[in-house]
């Protein structure tokens, strides 16, 4: 077990090195740079500006320097904010994307394995098409047209929701659904396939014949099995909500990372850039670690340290 | 903050009687050290994150200390005493006064930024100020409350005690804010209203708009075929329907722009230097222009703008004009922010979209832009006799002959036609009824201090 933990985080460090040497030769093939404005300052200023922030400095140096800061977690300052260092950025906008993040993933579990046995249960029947056209329209709805839908909905024509910003639970009931809408029709469709598959094996029926209720196959027996295609797509889900959230904080005024992330890159904030880049890599390789060994917990016939194609 | 001031008879030297009750928000007086203070920071080389250093340019040996490698004790600004100031200018600047209300001529207390360089990041004891509001929060890209200052030297007259900033990166957002009572203000200049609203607005009467100095134009590369001729780009300037394009797209009843400087800044640029939407002279031009390059006809163009619904959609409509009144075609070449500033640096472009606001109120602002090729110039256009004027207009003391001056260069530059002017922007903003005296000036700024609001 210690051994394949290892591995897998050698795995971790060796996608974390490729990562941020991409992310470097982009950035700096990408033209313009932080200080381009449309305002120009004479060429004396910017000189200062760009030696001050070592831009100079030869491309390799450059390189190795934020190679470094980047497994220091020590990203330096902000080009474009003033005095702000990258890791104040991070831990100041991180909680509320973390805070919407985990709140969209609790809906999206809920509702959709909710959604998913349901209509697995009442197979072809009113159920079932009730959340399967749930399911669809939540497929097919970006998540932006659901925001604007819910804010249209709750806080506009109810007014029981406030539009926009994040100052309360109340605040976060409305981005968190709109950002969960897509995840959870996916694991409802998920969930219903994979239960509708396990309702017809032969030892549910066995269960049945022993006289259980309908009740008890379906949650003890049924849902456990059911339930492994969700978990191995948690880490994706994980994945696309954190990185997703970007236009869900920008129509709600949300100050969450998913926003600073896209915005350094047009700022071309190279600091920004690196830090948030390497922090979400680090966040999603680590969920995908945990998520794999959540899976060998649920299902013992899975053993994380065995080869793989020997489950 | 200045009481009174007095100028040298040269224009030369400015020297300004601090008000006696002016006192920062921990209690120390404002002094004639802490703006020279503040002054020489700025234009000491060792502080690079001064992009706007320029603007001090003006003082007598400013340039030199930032960049001549000068001596900063020989820049002219000297604090006398306690409360006097003495600012000595290379040369006379009739726009000196508003100059200093920018934000760069600011002061700052020395006794508390010296050796505190991280004084005014963040909302603590050092983020010590002197206007009529102090700041009393700030949660970064989220929200700032501003308080009234109680020692503010004229603090009778401020009436609100609280104002609320909310920082909402979506347009719409706000809007929807705004309509449910959430915001007391929306649009220009904090923020803007969305392109798709503005006609319902409109409508209900409810939009503000007021004139704002500042020019949207498209730049021609004088270097690159067609556009090193000037028929030519008078062709084009003349073939755009501005009215149309300010009537159907922009609609915030921006005005025509025939001219360099803004209406809000010289009045009689509301005529211009040419007809809007000239079709036979444009013709005229264009025949003229093809026989001197000796062309059969017109080569496809490129037309390039930064990523942005507007720009996009006046582009498209330029694109449509000037391939029915010119016959030619033309391409649109969308780039984002950064490598288009790229690409127009490196003239990169034929045709491309441009704006520049005023940084104070003066025409200045708009033809010192042009004076040579490089900073804000991509048009590679440069002309002897217009830099002439400009330098000469700088030591100009009569404000009537100056003016002068400055009108002859600007015929110049529009008689050679670097540039296309689409129009002159406004600001178009929303807000309650009940917000009163809150006005909007040309430069773009918002003064809360007269601002009450009535019940």
């Amino acid at each position: 077990m210690i051994k394949y933990l290892l591995k897998r985080i050698g795995y971790i460090i060796l996608s974390l090195f490729l990562i941020i040497t991409v992310t470097f030769i982009l950035m700096k093939a990408a033209p313009g740079g932080p200080f381009a404005s449309e305002r120009a300052s004479t060429p004396a200023i910017e000189a200062q500006m760009n030696e001050a922030y070592g831009f100079n400095d030869p491309i390799h140096e450059q390189y190795f320097s934020y190679l470094i800061n980047a497994f220091t977690f020590d990203f330096g300052p902000s080009f474009k904010y003033v005095g702000q260092e990258v890791t104040e950025i991070i831990g100041r906008s991180f909680p509320y994307s973390l805070i919407l993040g985990l709140e969209a993933i609790f809906i999206a579990i809920s509702i959709g394995v909710l959604l998913g046995v349901i209509a697995a249960v009442k197979h072809n029947k009113f159920g079932d098409y009730l959340a399967m056209v749930i399911a669809v329209l939540g497929i097919s709805v970006p998540s932006f047209i659901m925001a604007a839908i819910l804010q249209y909905i709750f806080a506009i024509y109810l007014q029981v929701l406030p539009i926009a910003r994040f100052e309360s639970f109340a605040h976060t009931i409305l981005p968190a659904a709109a950002l969960a809408t897509t995840p959870l029709a996916f694991i409802a469709r998920l969930m219903r396939s994979s239960m509708l598959d396990v309702l017809n094996r032969d030892y549910i029926k066995t269960a049945k014949s022993k006289g259980l209720s309908e009740r008890v196959v379906t949650y003890k027996h049924a849902l456990r099995n059911a339930i492994l295609p969700v978990v191995s797509y948690l880490g994706p889900l994980v994945v696309s909500i954190l990185t997703g959230s970007f236009i869900i904080e920008k129509i709600f005024g949300i100050p969450g990372l998913g926003s600073e992330f896209v915005v350094s890159v047009t700022n071309r904030d190279y600091t920004v850039i690196m830090g948030t880049t390497v922090f979400f890599s680090v966040l999603l390789l680590v969920s995908i670690l945990i998520v794999d060994l959540i899976y060998g917990l649920i299902d013992p016939r899975i053993n994380v340290t065995s080869k793989e194609g020997n489950k | 903050m200045a009481e009174t001031y007095d100028v040298s008879d040269d224009l030369l030297t400015y020297t300004f009687h601090l008000r006696e009750d002016a006192v920062w928000s921990n209690g120390d007086p404002v002094t004639a050290g802490d703006f020279e203070y503040a002054w020489k920071w700025v234009l000491n080389p060792d502080n690079a994150d001064t992009d706007y250093a320029y603007q001090m340019y003006v003082i007598k040996g400013a340039q030199a200390a930032k960049e001549e490698g000068g001596s900063i004790d020989e820049v002219g600004v000297k604090a006398i005493d306690e409360k006097t100031l003495e600012v000595v200018l290379a040369q006379p600047t009739p726009y000196f006064l508003d100059l200093t209300a920018f934000y760069t001529y600011y002061p700052v207390n020395q006794k508390v930024v010296e050796g505190a360089d991280d004084w005014a990041l963040n909302v603590t004891d050092t983020y010590v100020t002197n206007g009529p509001f102090l700041i009393e929060s700030w949660k970064h890209k989220d929200q700032i409350v501003l308080k009234k200052n109680a020692d503010y030297w004229d603090a009778d007259t401020v009436k609100l005690e609280t104002i609320n900033m909310y920082m909402i990166d979506d347009e719409n957002t706000s809007l929807e804010m705004f309509n449910n009572g959430e915001l007391d203000w929306a649009g220009d200049p904090t923020d803007s209203l969305p392109l798709s609203a503005i006609p319902s607005l409109k409508a209900d009467g409810s939009l503000n708009i007021s004139p704002k100095a500042g020019v949207y134009y498209y730049a021609f590369n004088t270097e690159k075929e067609p556009f090193n001729n000037v028929n030519i780009r008078k062709a084009f300037a003349l073939a755009i329907n501005r009215e149309g394009i300010i009537q159907s797209i922009t609609q915030r009843e921006e005005i025509p722009a025939m001219a360099l400087v803004p209406t809000s800044i010289w009045e009689e640029n509301a005529e211009g230097y040419f007809k809007d939407n000239d079709l036979e002279t444009a013709k005229e031009y264009l025949a003229t222009g093809l026989e001197e390059l000796g062309l059969e006809k017109l080569p496809a163009i490129s037309l390039s703008y930064n990523t942005a619904e507007a720009h996009a959609a006046i582009a498209q409509a330029v694109q449509d004009m000037w391939r029915q009144n010119l016959g030619v075609e033309v391409t649109l070449s969308n780039e984002e922010w950064n490598v288009y500033l790229d690409s127009m640096g490196s003239g990169n472009f034929q045709v491309g979209r441009m704006g520049w606001i005023a940084d104070f109120n003066d025409a200045i602002n708009f033809i010192e832009l042009f004076q040579s090729v490089g900073g804000n110039n991509y048009t590679n256009w440069e002309s002897e006799e217009y830099s002439k004027l400009i330098e000469q207009s700088r030591t100009e003391t009569d404000p009537d002959a100056r003016k002068g001056i400055l009108r002859q260069a600007e015929a110049i530059f529009m008689e050679d036609m670097p540039i296309a002017p689409i129009y002159f922007y406004s600001n178009a903003w929303l807000s309650k009824d009940y917000v009163k005296d809150l006005e909007v000036s040309p430069l773009g700024e918002l003064q809360f201090k007269w601002v009450y609001l009535a019940e």
